[in-house]
């Protein structure tokens, strides 16, 4: 466990929990949606200082966890079959398939790059012109700006050997399918600031009517998460349910726009499959139909049998923060993050993987 | 890799013919390209919150600092490194 003394303002850090134990007066249910945010909370102890009244459970905010298994085999299968240069992030390309992982796949002798930006595969497009290069494009809505901008800049290059294989998530319509499932008791939800960086807050008013939740959108530091649970536990405990900014600092209301243009003009928003949760309606964004030549998924004709996802997961209830990574039988046994079994263990911003790597059980 | 990561503006140049700019931005002792498409208004000396070579908003000097020597030191700043030394297309360029 981490002391108060490690952390970068421990006055500030005391302070916040004080008042967390001052306000609160009966036990709350909150859920972060971002999966850095959960990294934040596990890694540095958070959840051990919390009054035991304030129950943190984590959100489906991993995109490189839920990220279909079917799409990291086809991935696999256009690196080895189809002889493309396939690019990703690093914490894509680890991520095991149903056979084997993209690095796996590297080591075999395919042509797998570890990339920091999707503008660097499209400066690899141009510098083989002879070759097919794809990248991999997983994220939430932070990444969407950088992955739109790839696709235009080789449009206005002239490029015919880029195209992405998209797999974007957006994180209100998965608050959404998380308040629809019956058996969800959360009252409050953290949103990701650099979500909203992008977005700004505007979407939230919905859902913070329709559900009648406090929502306030929270930083990732430890002080950031520690005064956005005390917002929140202000709100509940006086029964209010308004969206609230606490990283005003980063995140204005409106967003960025020249941003949200940009995503614009490559990507539409259309149902997408989460790994460990299913189809979500409209949950993500796929490229605009004119960009087809850009999209790897319509430009290569990939098609390989879904392979299953393992019995044994809970990932579904993991991620809905019905339960919590420990409650699951195989959570550190024939689980872990070197033989992940599901999508919360693949990536260390995954509620599984940030448990074992880091929390006290 | 949902991290944005802030650092400051070195210098600006023109790609593409003049219809990209990008820019080299420090953060710490490392340098990266990126784009500032997100960010019209930006310039040299300004901070800029960068995720996966994208600038995607300006912070105040104060704010870039507090919140990168927090990602040093809790070992966040890991895919700027990794990706800069393994495969990186343009090695010379990219540091
Ligand atoms: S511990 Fe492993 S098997 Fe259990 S829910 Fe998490 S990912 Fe699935």
């Amino acid at each position: 466990m981490k002391f108060l003394t490690e952390y970068r303002d421990p006055a500030l850090v005391a302070q916040y929990l004080d008042e967390i134990r001052k306000t609160v007066t009966r036990p709350w249910t909150i859920m972060e949606v971002c999966g850095g945010q959960t990294h934040s909370l596990v890694k540095n102890g958070i959840l051990n200082l919390l009054p035991e009244a304030v129950q943190m459970v984590h959100g489906p905010g991993c995109p490189v966890c839920v990220t279909p298994l079917n799409l990291i085999d086809k991935a696999v299968y256009l690196a080895e079959e189809k002889g493309v240069m396939l690019c990703s992030f690093g914490d894509m390309i680890r991520v095991p398939g149903s056979t084997k992982s993209l690095l796996e796949a590297k080591a075999n002798g395919a042509d797998v790059r570890i990339l920091y930006s999707p503008l660097e595969a499209v400066r690899l497009a141009q510098e083989n012109p002879d070759r097919e290069v794809v990248f991999f494009a997983v994220g939430f809505e932070t990444t969407a700006p950088a992955n739109a901008l790839s696709v235009l800049q080789a449009q206005r290059l002239g490029l015919t050997n880029y195209s992405i294989l998209a797999s974007h998530v957006l994180v209100p319509p998965a608050i959404a399918a998380v308040m629809n499932d019956d058996e969800v008791r959360i009252q409050a939800f953290l949103a990701a600031g650099h979500v909203c960086t992008i977005m700004g807050v505007g979407e939230y008013y919905a859902l913070v009517e329709q559900y009648n939740i406090p929502i306030v959108v929270t930083g990732f530091e430890p002080v950031d998460l520690l005064h956005g649970i005390l917002m929140t536990v202000r709100q509940l405990e006086a029964g209010k349910a308004n969206l609230e900014n606490q990283y005003s600092r980063v995140v204005k209301a409106e967003g960025n726009p020249d941003a949200r243009k940009v995503i614009g003009q490559v990507f539409t928003v259309a149902d997408r499959e989460w790994r460990g949760i299913g189809t979500i309606p409209m949950s993500g964004w796929e490229v605009r139909p004119e960009l087809a030549a850009f999209d790897a998924g319509k430009k290569f004709d990939v098609r390989i049998a879904k392979a299953p996802e393992c019995a044994d997961c809970i990932a579904g209830l993991v991620l809905k923060g019905i339960r919590k990574p420990v409650e699951c039988s195989q959570f550190g046994k024939a689980c872990t993050p070197e033989n992940p079994l599901g999508a919360p263990m693949v990536s260390s911003e995954g509620a599984c993987a940030a448990y074992y790597h880091y929390a006290e059980v | 890799m949902c991290l944005a990561i802030p650092g400051k503006i070195k210098s600006i140049d023109y790609q593409y013919g003049g219809a990209v700019r990008m820019a080299k931005v420090l953060f710490g002792g490392i340098t990266k390209d990126a784009s500032l498409d997100m960010v019209p208004h930006a310039q040299v000396g300004d901070y800029v919150l960068v995720h996966v070579g994208v600038a995607i908003s300006v912070v105040d000097e104060e704010e870039a600092e507090k919140s990168f020597r927090y990602l040093q030191e809790i070992g966040e700043l890991d895919e700027l490194i990794d990706a800069s030394q393994i495969d990186a297309p343009n090695p010379d360029t990219d540091r």
